[in-house]
């Protein structure tokens, strides 16, 4: 077992655990900062599986931007500044009922389908690849997303925009 | 031993899970945001590892990167939206807009 091998499985344990400590926490805030180690831990265990355009992306997207809009929103929700937001857990049992379920089902089929998989050791450069394939399969794809950051910006912008509009 | 492609397939599951049951459980409509990040997440980490099983494309994590600027957009429009509802209601909890019940 090589060095690796022992640093996916800590980078696995670290993304379980701060999953369920996601789950566990009762402040919104805590939650937010869970999912952070949890966001980092998945960047990792993506370098680690010879993807790092996808972890830096990864990062910065998701670390860097879908994080300080979701704790923008949790500053803008809570009603005092002082006090943290709390959260209630309603529906305990069919929580618990469809989490079993599902954890069950999926790891079932899993363990069932990937019994002889050969693992690589090492893959081409992905950077330049990705870069290549962007402009030459997937530029209908490229130019999709582009309009649709448009649009979510547009869309963004005109749904929070600020009016006098309360409730009577 | 189980080899680290299963591992990483069955954390994706795991994860999956969890974002199940974020959206369940919790009442806020942040937390339930964070539950369907979850769950991306680990169609992410599925995309990911079998790309590693077929080093000789890189589909896999191209497919990764549209799932993450997707995610983005998502959240971008969620919370507009979960700010749009307190800024009319005075609250975040989804159950608390009744509304339209007769």
């Amino acid at each position: 077992m090589n060095t690796a091998v022992i640093a996916q499985y800590f980078f696995i344990t670290t993304t379980a655990l701060s999953a369920l400590a996601i789950v566990l926490s009762k402040s919104v805030f805590k939650a937010a900062l869970w999912f952070l180690l949890c966001l980092l831990s998945i960047a990792a265990l993506f370098i680690l599986s010879y993807a790092e355009f996808t972890a830096i992306t990864q990062i910065l997207i998701y670390a860097g931007g879908v994080l300080v809009i979701i704790l923008f929103g949790i500053m803008f929700t809570s009603k005092l500044a002082a006090k943290p937001l709390l959260v209630e857990s309603t529906n305990l049992f069919g929580g618990a009922v469809a989490g079993i379920l599902t954890l069950g089902l999926l790891a079932n089929l899993i363990v069932d389908n990937l019994k002889n998989t050969t693992s690589v050791e090492n893959a081409p450069r992905a950077v330049e690849a990705i870069g290549i394939l962007l402009m030459t399969d997937y530029t209908l794809p490229f130019e999709v997303i582009g309009v649709l950051l448009l649009v979510t910006l547009v869309g963004a912008a005109v749904i929070s925009a600020f009016m006098k509009l309360k409730r009577q | 031993m189980i080899d680290t492609l299963t591992m990483m397939i069955l954390l994706g599951a795991f994860l999956f899970t969890t974002g199940v049951v974020i959206i369940v459980t919790k009442k806020n409509a942040i937390m339930m945001l964070l539950g369907i990040e979850l769950m991306l997440n680990a169609s992410n980490i599925n995309l990911v590892a079998f790309n590693q099983s077929h080093p000789a494309t890189i589909d896999g994590q191209m497919f990764a990167i549209f799932v993450i600027l997707v995610a983005v957009c998502e959240t971008a429009i969620g919370l507009a939206l979960v700010l749009r509802v307190y800024q009319y209601y005075q609250t975040s909890v989804p159950d608390e807009l009744n509304e339209l019940k007769g």
